[in-house]
């Protein structure tokens, strides 16, 4: 993006913000990603969908570079994953509400600030940080209530505030409208896609809810640690013959289900 | 939304080195979370005055067994308040996700770790002060050595208890198995420190496993004070003793805090 130059210029376009090849990662006797190949472009929402449970946290996990025993080729922003010069440049939200409950709002995201630019020169700079991510987040009203007295919608915007703090290049966010009301859920992909078009961020989004998918730019969907599918939503309806994404998405597993028992078969 | 100028302004600043800011920051924010909880606050620097009062009463027919188990005392107190915070802090930290967070930032693990000494240290010189001079001006502990070696033994308790308390709630999966951990790590000491009986009237084989157990020199050091009007060489070397283990205790919970887990 800015006064950077990516890496090794052969291996990783610069047209990817994350590029994958053969990506296995093990977790215990599980083998929770099996060999995945796929791009994601900068600039754009990228919907990461799939049931619960196939794998999409720890590709997320891996894409920051907190996954252990993670094989094969990982590029995020021209960089191996996990390299210590991203960490100012990815921001990531887990699924569970990452902050500190003893704290308030104000209070938790300017010491996340005070890490990611630190110093005192920058102080006037990180409070404008945090009481513009506070109004990103529309939490202006209860900027100074504890973290731990919120709602868990509330206490999970505040965790997806952490994650705007620095302008980051590319944002991981899992799952982070799960079990907002809808007139919430709208507000927030708008922001998503303000982020993206103004600020020229990449965005991962998880989200195991089908209809968010018709919000993306694109998406990668999985199951069972494979990717089934990787698209425009557009052309996922199409090439499926199908109303939905959710359609799409079932005819797919139908597929992939009927061509797993043909092999078996003919074994 | 001013996205270039922020760009500017964000230097990729080193990870790997201490960073006086992050540490400080950390420090604050450990500080600003026990603020909301004034309670523990109140809990922590009260508790020491109260057991030290009550010990003054204990032994009220005999004032050298009160200087001997009192001054010990000051130095066990800040060890096992720390251990418990810490250990309980730190576990919070690694299980409500903030850890895995801080470490895709860029927070270096000795920044974690310093924070949190910083910010336990600065409580435990308030409890030790509170604690030293109830028990030399008001209960009469008589105290040869200069309070402040009182003092600087038991910063470096607290320190010590604070680096106990990071490595053990490396394997503590909850708040229960946490608090276990101090009869498991923190009794053993107790029992062989020499608060009891002096190390050398113990079982020899007692003894030998006390003279590798830090808190034996955490309680030889106030004795030195206790006694000596000078710093004495021993005192010396059980003040480094003291701190060498804080020291290694810490770089060995430094290794707990991995930025991959499985």
């Amino acid at each position: 993006m800015m006064n950077y130059t990516p890496g090794p210029p052969d291996t990783t376009p610069k047209a990817t913000a994350i590029h994958a090849a053969d990506l296995t990662v093990v977790r215990g006797p599980r083998t929770v990603l099996r060999s995945l190949d796929f791009t994601v472009p900068p600039g754009q929402i990228t919907g990461l969908l799939g049931p619960s449970g196939c794998g999409k946290s720890t590709l997320m996990r891996a894409i920051v570079g907190t996954q252990a025993r993670v094989t094969g080729t990982l590029e995020v922003l021209g960089r191996p994953a996990g390299h210590p010069t991203l960490r100012t440049r990815i921001g990531y939200v887990t699924q569970a509400p990452s902050v500190y409950d003893d704290l308030t709002i104000r209070q938790n995201l300017a010491y996340f600030a005070a890490i990611l630019n630190p110093g005192r020169a920058a102080a006037e700079h990180r409070h404008e940080n945090v009481t513009r991510a506070i109004a990103d987040v529309d939490l202006t009203s209860h900027a100074d209530v504890l973290a731990g007295n919120l709602s868990g919608g509330q206490r999970s915007r505040v965790s997806l505030a952490v994650a705007l703090l620095g302008t980051p290049e590319l944002l991981v966010l899992d799952e982070p409208t799960v079990g907002l009301d809808p007139v919430l859920r709208r507000d927030l992909w708008n922001l998503f896609h303000d982020i993206a078009a103004t600020r020229g961020a990449t965005l991962l989004i998880s989200s195991h809810v089908m209809d968010e998918a018709e919000r993306c730019h694109r998406l990668l969907l999985m199951r069972e640690g494979e990717i089934l599918a990787d698209d425009t939503p557009d052309a996922l309806r199409t090439r499926t013959g199908s109303e939905t994404v959710e359609a799409a998405f079932l005819h797919l597993v139908d597929a992939a289900i009927a061509a797993a028992r043909t092999k078996e078969t003919t074994r | 939304m001013s996205t270039t100028t922020m760009r500017t302004t964000m230097k990729p600043a080193p990870t790997s080195a201490l960073n006086v800011s992050r540490t400080t920051a950390t420090a604050a924010r450990v500080l600003g979370q026990l603020r909301h909880d004034p309670r523990t606050i109140a809990l922590m620097i009260l508790i020491p005055c109260v057991m030290l009062f009550l010990l003054r009463y204990v032994f009220d027919g005999s004032a050298r067994t009160f200087d001997s188990i009192g001054a010990s005392l000051l130095g066990i107190f800040p060890l096992i308040t720390m251990f418990l915070v810490t250990s309980i802090a730190t576990l919070r930290e690694r299980t409500s996700g903030t850890l895995e967070r801080l470490l895709a930032m860029p927070l270096g693990k000795g920044d974690l770790i310093a924070g949190y000494a910083l910010a336990f240290g600065t409580l435990a010189i308030i409890q030790s002060a509170l604690a030293t001079g109830l028990a030399l001006w008001f209960l009469g502990l008589d105290v040869t050595g200069s309070p402040w070696l009182l003092l600087l033994v038991a910063l470096l308790d607290a320190l010590l208890g604070t680096a106990l308390g990071l490595f053990v709630s490396a394997f503590a999966a909850s708040e229960f198995q946490a608090v276990q951990f101090m009869p498991a790590v923190i009794f053993p000491q107790l029992l062989l420190c020499g608060l009891f009986t002096p190390r050398d009237n113990m079982h020899p084989a007692l003894e030998a496993i006390s003279n590798v157990l830090p808190m034996s020199y955490a309680v030889d050091g106030m004795n030195e004070v206790l006694k000596h009007t000078d710093m004495t060489a021993d005192f010396v070397r059980d003040a480094l003793i003291v701190a060498g283990c804080a020291l290694l205790v810490l770089t060995l919970g430094a290794a707990t805090l991995r930025r991959r887990t499985t």
